[in-house]
């Protein structure tokens, strides 16, 4: 008979699985997190290739020639903010009818919920202005864009200039067979979520915004640029979008495919790329890239202006240009071929990019690891979770005696309430009730929210413990287990980051935690090993990563301008990470830390 | 010979890929067309199927062209191509409908190949394909065994007197594997298993131009003029291994003549043939007519009669078509009814209630 079929055999399995789970467990966990690093090591990892027909192997010459005068029309752009104050509109206008395009503008206004202090900002006033070249020969189906974002000061300068100059060059060509949208956004990711909602006629997250004059059809892909200095060293890619969605692989390809053709230096992560795999050097390198992105992809903020349009299906990537301490630079015209190279290719798409992966990681700009490699490590760490449910099941000594009376499962549904209250009032309270501990305390605004979430999320070790009379912990831990094997499942589809650094911390407590366990030490661990305090641990591991080491205070200050950061892109963008965390995550281990402290 | 018959030449001339990146495609077939047209074979005898329009896509950056070489030295569209089956009209269906003759009765001349069992065809296919498939338009494919019995279909009706058939795609020598119809020649690019690869991009237009032996094809036959007497033997030699990459082959098996006596314009080109006299003729006179000193030939031994490939009367009368007879629908309701009421009236009309 079968291994399961058979009674005997499987009793035997029952017995191995009940004896032996603890160690069975602790050896998943190891294997989970090996799994993952094992990940950035270069023979287990492909190299990238471009997967698109289409964008095939024959590259074009590539002739812009006006680098220098991009550079100057991004001086003019710089004197004409500076007096203007904000976005020279009128200039921009008059500068784009000139090299022929069609230009619209948009205006829109957006109040924070509390001010922004990262950005200095509370109520945001602006306005777009974009201008479309439309295909001599085409009809106005499909669209390509190009945006440089206005910012303020002395930033992107260069990058307005060049996309000016871009204008002008491509306007003169006959093969252009999609329309080209040239954007300039005000106030970064508010401006673009204006502009992006105008174009596709939704309203998702409540802003005001006039109405987009000018279309340009479906939009394919799009590029945006950022680019600060007159000559750069280095072209670094941004892939990262808003909920940790990521462009197609084959937009990150082809931006390698021409740094190659071009001889540009290029990174991702800002890190470059290194040959000697074989080395701990070589493979920590790879390795810290690979966390750099995992971290922020986790974050679920767009880390830059492309990434709102990824929720449309929109390929878009953001270009940086770098300018540090190396000697060979490199001038704008050959950025400008870069984006001609590019942009050509893009043209000759005839459907969208859907043929390489959606779901990666990249160690290097080279190498990527796809979903079907990086998923073992979760689901080794997912399988704890259900190891434990069944151990519970079937041996029953730790918590199901006591009580002689069958629980109902409604009895479990008072704690379960309550940490969902909890939840829903880390949710809702500090936005809604900044105003009353502005007069109450010597804060401002941003500092009160923040301090009231990390208030709320404290005040919730304290809910009492024994709401429960008629219940058994086993069906409270069960109900824990499954609840947070579901929960991490679902967040590790949508963004595997997110699932994973989630399961690295909750999983061992969910797994461990009884009634009978030392209380002192499992509190602390459990508080050590808490959302929040992850959340902590990821800022100050993401600032060394970024050779950038800070203290203790200034981790904490950063930590506080996180969460009020999350609080904001959820309810400017529609970032999910904070109403995940606070109205799902929270409460499971409020749970956990219910059946910790059973009577 | 003095007495060796004129041999109509008639072309199908084919590219079955569309899509900007399959430039090449067109080009290979743009080029073939250029140089037949340029021996001086009329558009009426060529049927030319090309499956996407190069020359006006959007992104083609000399609009109206479409280059065969580097530099942009040659545009083999020129503007006088005549384009008999474009875009998604070039399937399956009407490329086996050309061959066989089998097209609807309001197909315009153009659109046809008037062979009969005089003409020498030259059939070219360029496109994707793979082992004993060739791929049309992305969407359906033709199999080696579909041509062979259209072949076979063709000799069947005399349709044609010889047959050149060239075909440059991956694997292409699949393609002539299962012919079983005599006298066809074929020619392919690659062997089974190769690929055939394309020659050389072009740096302004962003793909490549033409395929290697389609490209070196072109070059051999641009040293043939109308009175040349390059024979076969040489045609199999163009673009050796060291060239084209892939093994072109060939198969003579089918063909009753032996190659070497069979002259590149018997296909290509159209020659007319010249009989010069110094006697004079009576055009007064009643001919008489000389005997037919013409070798018999044993594969036709019966009377034949030609089918109408142009069915002019057909056309301008138009009859109805005869639909079946049926009977009238009256008919078959009184019998149901008579039926119904002999039911009834045996077993009673108590069982009526039964059913309403």
């Amino acid at each position: 008979m079968g291994l399961l079929s058979d009674p005997n055999r499987r009793r035997a399995l029952t017995n191995l699985l009940t004896r032996l789970n603890a160690p069975i467990c602790v050896v998943c966990y190891l294997a989970g997190v090996m799994w993952f690093m094992g990940l950035a090591f270069e023979p287990f990892t492909l190299r990238t290739y471009m997967s698109e027909n289409a964008m095939g192997s024959t590259m074009v010459e590539e002739h812009f020639p006006a680098g220098e005068r991009a550079l100057a029309t991004g001086r003019e752009f710089a004197a004409h903010k500076k007096k203007v104050g904000g976005m020279p509109v009128n200039w921009l206008v008059k500068t784009m009818e000139s090299r022929g395009l069609e230009v619209f503008t948009q205006s829109f206004t957006r109040k924070l919920p509390f001010p922004d202090e990262n950005k200095e900002r509370y109520l945001v006033r602006g306005t777009n202005v974009y201008g479309i070249l439309r295909a001599p020969r085409a009809s106005r189906t499909e669209a390509l864009v190009l945006t440089a974002p206005c910012s303020q000061g002395n930033a992107n300068n260069q990058a307005v200039g060049l996309l000016l100059g871009l204008a002008q060059y491509f306007r003169s060509q006959v093969y252009w067979a999609k329309d080209i949208i040239f954007l300039v956004n005000e106030h970064d990711l508010i401006g673009m979520q204006a502009w992006l909602e105008g174009y596709h006629h939704t309203n998702t997250t409540g802003g005001d915004w006039s109405p987009l004059h000018g279309r340009g059809g479906s939009i394919q892909a799009s590029l945006s640029l950022e680019l600060s200095s007159d000559v750069i060293t280095s072209l670094d890619l941004v892939l990262e979008g808003l909920n940790g969605q990521l462009p197609n692989l084959d937009l990150a390809n082809l931006f390698h495919a021409f740094c190659q053709k071009i001889g540009v230096l290029c990174t991702i992560q800002g890190k470059l790329q290194r040959n000697d795999w074989e080395s701990t050097s070589g493979y920590s390198h790879s390795a810290q890239t690979m966390m750099l992105m995992v971290l922020k992809q986790a974050s679920g903020r767009p880390w830059g202006d492309h990434g709102l349009f990824l929720r449309y299906h929109i390929e878009a990537a953001t270009i940086r240009g770098i300018n540090s301490f190396r000697q060979y630079k490199t001038d704008t015209t050959t950025i400008g071929r870069l984006l001609e190279g590019m942009y050509r290719k893009l043209n000759n798409l005839l459907e969208r990019l859907h043929q390489s992966y959606f779901f990666y990681l990249m160690p290097s700009l080279t190498r990527f690891v796809s979903i079907g490699y990086y998923m073992p490590a979760f689901g080794l760490l997912a399988v704890i979770l259900l190891l434990r449910v069944s151990f519970h099941l079937s041996d029953r000594r730790g918590l199901g005696v006591g009580l002689t009376r069958y629980p109902g499962v409604l009895s479990i549904l008072t704690p379960v309430v309550i940490s969902h209250m909890t939840g829903v009032a880390l949710y809702c309270l500090p936005v809604m009730s900044q105003e009353m501990a502005v007069q109450h305390f010597p804060v401002s605004e941003t500092e009160a929210v923040v301090l009231t979430a990390i208030a709320i999320y404290t005040a919730g070790l304290a809910l009492p413990h024994n709401t429960h009379r008629y219940t058994l912990p086993l069906v409270l831990k069960l109900v824990a287990l499954l609840y947070l094997a579901v929960l991490l499942g679902c967040t590790a589809l949508i963004n595997f980051s997110l699932g994973f650094i989630l399961a690295l911390s909750l999983v061992p407590i969910a797994a461990f935690i009884t009634p009978h366990t030392h209380k002192p030490l499992s509190a602390a661990i459990m508080v050590l090993l808490s959302p929040g305090c992850t959340l902590l641990y990821c800022v100050l591991i993401f600032q060394e990563l970024q050779e950038t080491p800070v203290s203790l205070q200034d981790g904490w200050m950063l930590f506080l301008s996180v969460i009020s950061q999350g609080i904001l892109d959820h309810s400017l963008y529609g970032s999910l990470v904070y109403p995940l965390l606070a109205l799902l995550i929270y409460p499971c281990w409020l749970l956990l830390w219910n059946i910790l402290f059973w009577k | 010979k003095r007495n060796q018959c004129y041999f109509k030449r008639s072309l199908n001339v084919v590219c079955t890929s569309r899509f900007w990146f399959n430039y090449r495609h067109v080009a290979n077939t743009l080029s073939v067309y250029r140089s037949v047209k340029r021996l001086g074979i009329p558009d009426s005898h060529i049927v030319l199927m090309l499956a996407d329009d190069m020359a006006c896509n959007h992104r083609n950056p000399k609009p109206a062209t479409v280059f065969s070489h580097k530099n942009m030295e040659l545009n083999v569209y020129g503007d006088d191509v005549e384009v008999d089956y474009r875009g998604y009209e070039v399937t399956v269906e009407n490329f086996l409908r050309v061959l066989t003759g089998r097209l609807p009765p309001s197909t315009p001349r153009s659109k046809r190949l008037l062979s009969d069992d005089r003409s020498n065809i030259l059939i070219y296919l360029t496109g994707h394909g793979g082992n004993g498939f060739l791929k049309f338009q992305d969407s359906e494919e033709i199999s080696n065994v579909e041509l062979a019995d259209a072949f076979e279909q063709m000799w069947t009706k005399r349709r044609y007197n010889e047959l050149l058939f060239i075909i440059d795609t991956c694997q292409g020598a699949s393609m002539y594997e299962r012919f079983y119809s005599p006298n066809i020649m074929a020619l392919a690019s690659s062997q089974v298993g190769e690929d055939s690869l394309s020659h050389q991009p072009d740096l302004a237009i962003g793909v490549h131009l033409m395929d290697r032996y389609t490209f070196y094809l072109l070059e051999f036959l641009e040293d043939i003029h109308p009175s040349s007497t390059t024979n076969m033997k040489d045609l199999f030699k163009v673009c050796p291994k060291s060239q084209c990459v892939s093994t072109p082959g060939h198969r003579t098996d089918l063909f009753l003549r032996d190659p070497g006596s069979v002259l590149i314009t018997d296909f290509f080109g159209s020659v007319r043939k010249v009989e010069i006299t110094t006697d004079t003729i009576n055009l007064t006179a009643p001919m008489v007519h000389l005997e037919d000193t013409r070798p018999v030939r044993e594969l036709r031994t019966e009377i034949q009669t030609y089918m109408d490939q142009l069915p002019v009367a057909e056309i301008i009368h138009q009859k109805p078509k005869q639909k079946d007879w049926h009977p009238p629908d009256g008919f078959i309701l009184g019998l149901w009814t008579l039926i119904l009421l002999v039911f009834f009236k045996t077993y009673g009309i108590k069982h009526l209630k039964h059913i309403f």
